[in-house]
C-alpha cells in the first residue's frame, strides 16, 4: 500500500490534542442544544482525563487483578475481529449479530461522562457510542421482557486471569428495562475519537454513567431480556457488599469505606462524590419511591 | 563477615524506600500515586513485620546465631514502614481530614484492625533499647513483646479485608505467618511437654 503523505504538512501541523478536543467539547456543548441529552459536554471542572491514564488503569479481571494487568495482558490477546454479539430471550428477533450489523444502522455519538469506581476513584472519559435505546427496539422484546442481562466474554484462551478463579465467569451484569433504555446509558466502541482499547473492553462495552463502573460491562458477546432480576457476578461474589442496582451514591457506604467522597484520577486532593455520580436530574426518575438504602 | 552482616541488612532494608523515591523522581507513580505510596508502604510494612518474625525460627533451623542480632532492627524497620503507611494514609488519603480518619477507624474494621496494629506496635518501638530492656527486665520484656504475634495476626487480617474479591496475595502473607507462629506454637507445647515429664520426674525421686 502506498501511503501519501502531503509534503506541506509537518508534525508540528497536526493539531494539538487539546485544541483538538477542545473543538470536540465545543462540538459536543454545541450539538447539546439541540439534543434532550444534557449530558453530553462534561461540565466545568471535569476536564477528561488524560488517553494515558484511561488506557491504564483499569478494572478488566479477565486480563488480572491489578489495575496495571489488562494493559499489559489485553491488547494482542483478546480477538476483537471477528465479533458478535447473541440476542436472545423474551424478544420477537433473536439471534447472533455480527458487530458491523449491529452498529450499522446508528450514527455513533460522543460523550463525556463521568465514571465512578465503586472502590473510590473516578474518571471522565469522552466515549463514543450508541444510545442503546436505539439498539435494543430492533430486536422486538416482548411485554415479558423486564430486565437485560449483558454477558463478557470468557475464553481462557484469550483471558489469562480466567485460570484464578476470583469472580464467577463469564462476568455477567444486567439493567432493568427502564434503565437499559434511558437516553444516557451507551453502548461505546470507542474513547477518544479510537477504537476502544483491549484494556477498555473491545470492541463493545456498557456505559452507565450514574452506576459504579462494574456495571459497565466490557467486551459482550451476549444480551438478553429476561424476566426476572439477573444475578451480576458481583452479587454473586459478594451480595452484602454488591446489589443488583449499584447506583453512584454518597449516603449508602460500601460496608468497607465510604462512598462519600472519590479521587479523581490526576487530582491529589478527594472531592466530595455526587448523587447518581452527578446525573441526579436525568436519572433520580428511575428510583422514585424506592429505599436506595435496601435497593443498593 | 559477622562485623558486616549488620550495616549491610541495614542498606539492604533502605532499599525499598529507595525503589519508592526513584519512581517518585522519575514521576513514575501510576496514574493514582496516592494509591501506589499507601499500599507499597503498606506491603512492606507487613513483609518487614514477617521478616522480623522470621528470625527466631531461622536462627534455630539453621543454626545461625549471628541472625539474632538482626531482629530488633527489621522490627523497627518494620514499625518505621507502618509510620510512614500510616503517614501516608493520614496525610495523603485523608490530607488531614480527622473527622473522616476518626469515621473510618469506627466504621471500617479493616482500618480499625490497621489502627489496632499500630497501637500495639508503639510499646514495642519504645521498648527497644538496649536501657528498656534493662529496667523492665528480661522476662517483663519478653512478655511484652509477644503482642507482635496478634500484631501480625491484625497486620495480615487488615490486608485481608480491604480486598474487593483476589484474595491469593493476602493468603500468601497468612500461609506464611501461620508458618511461623505455628512453629513457635509447637515448639512452645514441645518445651511445656517437657518441663512436664521433668516436673513428674522430680515428684517421683
Amino acid at each position: 500500500m502506498q501511503i501519501r503523505s502531503a509534503p506541506d504538512l509537518k508534525d508540528c501541523d497536526v493539531t494539538d490534542r487539546d485544541v483538538y478536543l477542545g473543538r470536540r467539547r465545543f462540538l459536543a456543548a454545541a450539538s447539546s442544544l439541540l439534543l434532550p441529552v444534557p449530558a453530553m459536554a462534561a461540565p466545568a471542572g471535569d476536564a477528561p482525563t488524560p488517553f494515558e491514564a484511561v488506557s491504564t488503569y483499569n478494572n478488566f479481571y479477565e486480563f488480572g487483578t491489578g489495575k496495571d494487568d489488562p494493559a499489559r495482558t489485553a491488547p494482542g490477546r483478546l480477538i476483537t475481529r471477528p465479533w458478535s454479539v447473541a440476542v436472545g430471550g423474551e424478544c420477537a428477533r433473536p439471534g447472533r449479530i455480527g458487530l458491523e450489523d449491529l452498529l450499522k444502522p446508528h450514527r455513533p455519538e460522543e460523550r463525556i461522562y463521568r465514571l465512578r469506581c465503586v472502590e473510590g476513584w473516578s474518571m471522565v472519559v469522552p466515549w463514543t457510542g450508541v444510545p442503546l435505546a436505539a439498539v435494543l427496539p430492533r430486536f422486538e422484546p416482548t411485554s415479558r421482557a423486564r430486565f437485560v442481562e449483558f454477558t463478557t466474554l470468557a475464553d481462557p484462551r484469550q483471558m489469562p486471569g480466567l485460570r484464578a478463579g476470583v469472580l464467577d465467569w463469564p462476568y455477567v451484569e444486567g439493567l432493568r428495562l427502564d434503565e437499559a433504555m434511558h437516553p444516557l446509558t451507551l453502548l461505546a466502541t470507542g474513547l477518544y475519537g479510537r477504537d476502544l482499547p483491549a484494556q477498555n473492553g473491545a470492541p463493545l462495552r456498557l456505559v452507565v454513567p450514574w452506576k459504579y463502573g462494574f456495571k459497565s460491562i466490557k467486551s459482550i458477546v451476549s444480551i438478553r431480556f429476561v424476566e426476572t432480576m439477573p444475578t451480576s457476578s458481583w452479587m454473586k461474589a459478594n451480595p452484602r457488599e454488591y446489589g443488583f442496582y449499584s447506583n453512584v451514591n454518597p449516603q449508602v457506604d460500601h460496608p468497607r469505606w465510604s462512598q462519600a467522597t472519590e479521587r479523581r484520577i490526576g487530582e491529589f486532593r478527594r472531592r466530595d462524590t455526587l448523587m447518581f455520580n452527578g446525573y441526579a436530574d436525568q436519572v433520580a426518575g428511575l428510583y422514585a419511591g424506592m429505599d436506595l438504602k435496601a435497593d443498593f | 563477615m559477622r562485623r558486616g552482616l549488620k550495616p549491610l541488612v541495614f542498606a539492604a532494608c533502605l532499599l525499598p524506600l529507595a525503589w519508592l523515591a526513584g519512581r517518585f523522581w522519575l514521576d513514575d507513580l501510576g496514574v493514582n500515586p496516592v494509591e501506589t505510596v499507601n499500599r507499597f508502604l503498606g506491603d512492606w510494612s507487613l513483609r518487614f513485620l514477617l521478616l522480623a518474625l522470621a528470625v527466631t525460627p531461622l536462627r534455630r533451623l539453621a543454626g545461625w546465631p549471628a541472625l539474632a542480632r538482626l531482629r530488633r532492627m527489621l522490627g523497627l524497620f518494620a514499625f518505621f514502614h507502618v509510620c510512614l503507611h500510616l503517614a501516608s494514609y493520614v496525610g495523603l488519603d485523608l490530607f488531614f481530614d480527622w473527622q473522616a480518619l476518626w469515621r473510618d477507624v469506627v466504621k471500617r474494621r479493616y482500618i480499625t484492625l490497621g489502627m489496632l496494629c499500630f497501637l500495639l506496635l508503639v510499646p514495642l518501638a519504645a521498648t527497644s533499647t538496649d536501657a528498656m530492656i534493662r529496667r523492665l527486665g528480661g522476662r517483663r520484656w519478653r512478655a511484652l513483646h509477644r503482642l507482635v504475634y496478634p500484631a501480625g495476626l491484625l497486620a495480615v487480617a487488615h490486608f485481608w479485608m480491604m480486598v474487593k474479591a483476589d484474595i491469593r496475595e493476602p493468603l500468601a502473607y497468612a500461609l506464611v505467618l501461620a508458618g511461623l507462629l505455628g512453629w513457635r506454637a509447637v515448639r512452645a507445647a514441645g518445651t511445656a511437654r517437657q518441663r512436664m515429664s521433668l516436673h513428674s520426674a522430680d515428684i517421683g525421686s
